[in-house]
């Protein structure tokens, strides 16, 4: 057992992968010499070699429509956005090309791609550099979202992600890269698509994804000062959504808060209160809520505060739950 | 032409100009040119009539079938036969073609069947060819994406190693899209194996040439760092030996060639279009004097290559083309509702599984109500 932030475990998953599969490239704005902004790709161009670690032209839609040619040819390429907010020039060839193009050809033609996009704010970063698009593309059909939050799911869902013949857009919580957890690399992972209870409870159930699971964890502590029992679960898969283990959970607890930085409307927690209520309506105590980014753009650096849902935001909406 | 009279849009010539790569005059005479010479026997250039003339059939058809109702809709080829077949028949059978929605003669060339090529446009499916098998991707709606895919495409064989390259399909319109850009920047400065193959047919929907570009398109590539040549796009010896050389250039390592095809789009953009709304009938009757077809017949009468009977016998067999290209149209089945749902995924998730067996459930109540 070591220790590792989530940028270096997701460098070695990267590693693995490449290891285990001569077919897979890693491709995007600065991966190479640079080893990628966060340097989450450091050091793969030094043993790999510049044919499988492409520093690529500054051109989003380049780099997706050229990864789904190479897929095409039978590579597995791992593209990196270099942030959320530049995934968009981008988007024809993430929705309309990527993610159909296993349906339009009746299954002849597989994608293995991998879009990874450090996403979500926190940082202090000028305007682009903060944002959470993951219902975008959970929203578009043909495409799987996961979305990482500690460095061992980091090490094991890239790589599962790498091997999945599905197209995968891999959302790592930038705020988190650098901070540490204990893992070892020889655990058995989950599966990449199963959603995965952090903190089992009794009185009310809190969803969270990405950077925000932490949020929902110190929500969790600071409950059990005063007596509250919270259950937390880490979605990890965004498309598919893993609604099962959320309903088994809200059967027992009968409360739900949904936490994301995304806008709310149409969010993620939009989804999963549908879900909930139309499988478990009678198991509620409680409305389903949600806390998260509000239906602006994302402020500038000095008020993200006040737009990221934080520890007493979450408390706020165990309380309005349980009051009820 | 020079930079210096920047402020003044050029006005395409109808003739293409003095850099314009011919090697069969409209009039049908013979004429070489000192960077392409293409040696070709009389057997060799029927074949490439009899793909000219069936392909022009089957395209007639098609129209019909839509105008009929059979068809949702159908983008015609006629006028760009000779682009699509002379480029298509450069094409070795390793290389792969990345079409746009037009390029019903260069899936001819890649020998996909009426009833694969016609789905598409009844609305059964996407296209009914298998793009592993011939070589062939699916039409390409999205105008210009193709490109990018192309490139990534030839940087796979790239890596590979061996000899093959990559055509990509696209036309003047798409010259404006940002990913055929960006596909040149990603060509050049990876000197991928891919020949870009642009068939200039002057309009762009209602559009003309000059809402694209201010500089003949074919001079783009020099900016992007690679050759660009135009070719008399209805001349399908020339088309097929600047194709076959550019593909060459690729497959040597000498990467990505822009090969402008000056044509004429002589129908409507689709059967859901009405060019005269914005062009002049005039037009057409200087294009139609540079007919792709009529001057390989010419070519071929007067140097006594075939006869009459020659030419009866591809008639004949553009009948029976039309006959199969009806009969596979109209008898294509309707696709089982339940179709929708397969193949979105390579692993289908639990919550599609559902969906479909609640539409199934759902279906089936239907039928339970009839009994």
């Amino acid at each position: 057992m070591a220790t590792y932030t989530l940028a270096k475990a997701l460098n070695d998953g990267l590693r693995a992968a490449m290891d285990a599969d001569p077919k897979v490239l890693v491709m995007g704005e600065d991966v190479g010499k640079l080893g990628g902004v966060f340097r989450v790709t450091d050091g793969l161009q030094k043993d790999f070699g510049e044919d499988r670690v492409i520093d690529t032209p500054l051109a989003e839609s380049g780099i997706i429509g050229t990864a789904i040619g190479l897929a095409m040819r039978g590579y597995r390429p791992v593209c990196e956005i270099q942030f959320d907010g530049f995934v968009y020039p981008a988007f024809d060839q993430i929705v309309s090309q990527l993610a159909k193009m296993h349906y339009r050809s009746r299954g002849n033609v597989s994608l293995p791609v991998t879009i990874r996009i450090p996403f979500g704010g926190g940082i202090g970063a000028v305007e682009h550099h903060s944002e959470s698009p993951e219902a975008y593309f959970a929203h578009t059909a043909g495409l799987k979202v996961v979305a990482c939050s500690n460095p061992a799911d980091g090490y094991h869902m890239i790589q599962q992600a790498v091997a999945s013949d599905d197209p995968i857009v891999f959302l790592e919580p930038k705020r988190r890269y650098w901070e540490k957890a204990e893992f070892d690399h020889v655990d058995v992972p989950d599966p990449l698509h199963q959603a995965r209870i952090v903190r089992p409870g009794t009185d009310l159930t809190i969803v969270a994804y990405g950077p925000m699971v932490k949020v929902g964890m110190d929500a969790a502590t600071a409950a059990q000062e005063d007596g509250r029992d919270l259950e937390v679960i880490d979605l990890r898969s965004l498309s598919p959504l893993d609604s099962d283990t959320v309903l088994e959970s809200v059967r027992r607890t009968g409360r739900l808060v949904v936490v994301h930085e995304a806008p709310v409307t149409l969010g993620l927690g939009a989804e999963l209160a549908a879900r909930i209520t139309e499988q478990a309506f009678y198991s509620l105590e409680a409305p389903v809520l949600r806390v998260g980014g509000f239906d602006t753009p994302y402020p500038p650096s000095r008020l993200e505060e006040d737009f990221l849902p934080d520890l007493d935001r979450v408390l706020d909406a165990v309380d309005r739950s349980l009051a009820f | 032409m020079t930079l210096g009279d920047i402020g003044v849009p050029v006005v395409p010539e109808p003739s293409g100009g003095p850099d314009l790569v011919q090697l069969l005059t409209p009039e049908g005479e013979r004429v070489d040119h000192p960077d392409y010479p293409l040696d070709i026997s009389a057997e060799e250039v029927r074949a490439l009539y009899r793909d000219l003339a069936l392909v022009r059939r089957l395209d007639v058809e098609a129209t019909a079938l839509q105008r009929q109702g059979e068809l949702g809709i159908w983008a015609s080829l006629l006028g760009q036969e000779a682009a699509q077949i002379g480029s298509g028949r450069a094409l070795r059978p390793g290389d792969m073609a990345f079409p746009s929605y037009r390029e019903h003669g260069v899936a001819w060339c890649k020998g996909v069947q009426p009833h694969e090529l016609l789905s598409l446009y009844r609305g059964n499916d996407f296209g009914g060819w298998n793009p592993v098998e011939r070589n062939l991707a699916l039409y390409s709606i999205v105008i210009g994406a193709q490109t990018l895919h192309a490139t990534g495409y030839a940087m796979g064989m790239q890596r590979d190693g061996g000899e093959d390259a990559v055509i990509a399909y696209f036309g003047d319109g798409a010259s404006s899209q940002g990913d055929v850009n960006e596909a040149f920047v990603w060509a050049s400065v990876f000197n991928a194996p891919v020949v870009f193959f642009c068939q200039n047919n002057q309009w762009a929907i209602s559009e003309p040439i000059e809402k694209q570009s201010r500089i003949p398109l074919y001079q783009r590539a020099r900016g992007f760092g690679f050759p660009g040549v135009r070719v008399d796009g209805n001349d399908v010896l020339a088309c097929l030996a600047v194709t076959r050389a550019a593909l060459d250039a690729a497959r040597t390592g000498q990467g990505p060639t822009l090969v402008e095809a000056f044509t004429y789009r002589m129908g409507a953009h689709t059967t859901s279009d009405d060019p005269t709304r914005y062009r002049l009938a005039s037009e057409l009757e200087i294009w139609r004097l540079r007919d792709p077809i009529e001057r390989v017949k010419a070519y071929l009468s007067r140097s006594g290559q075939a006869d009459t009977g020659f030419f009866d016998s591809v008639e004949e067999e553009g009948v029976e083309l039309a006959a199969q290209v009806r009969k596979a149209c109209v008898d294509m089945p309707d696709p089982d509702p339940l179709e929708i749902f397969t193949e979105v995924y390579a692993e289908q998730t639990p919550q599609l599984t559902a969906q479909r067996e609640l539409y199934a459930a759902y279906l089936d109540s239907f039928e339970e109500a009839h009994h």
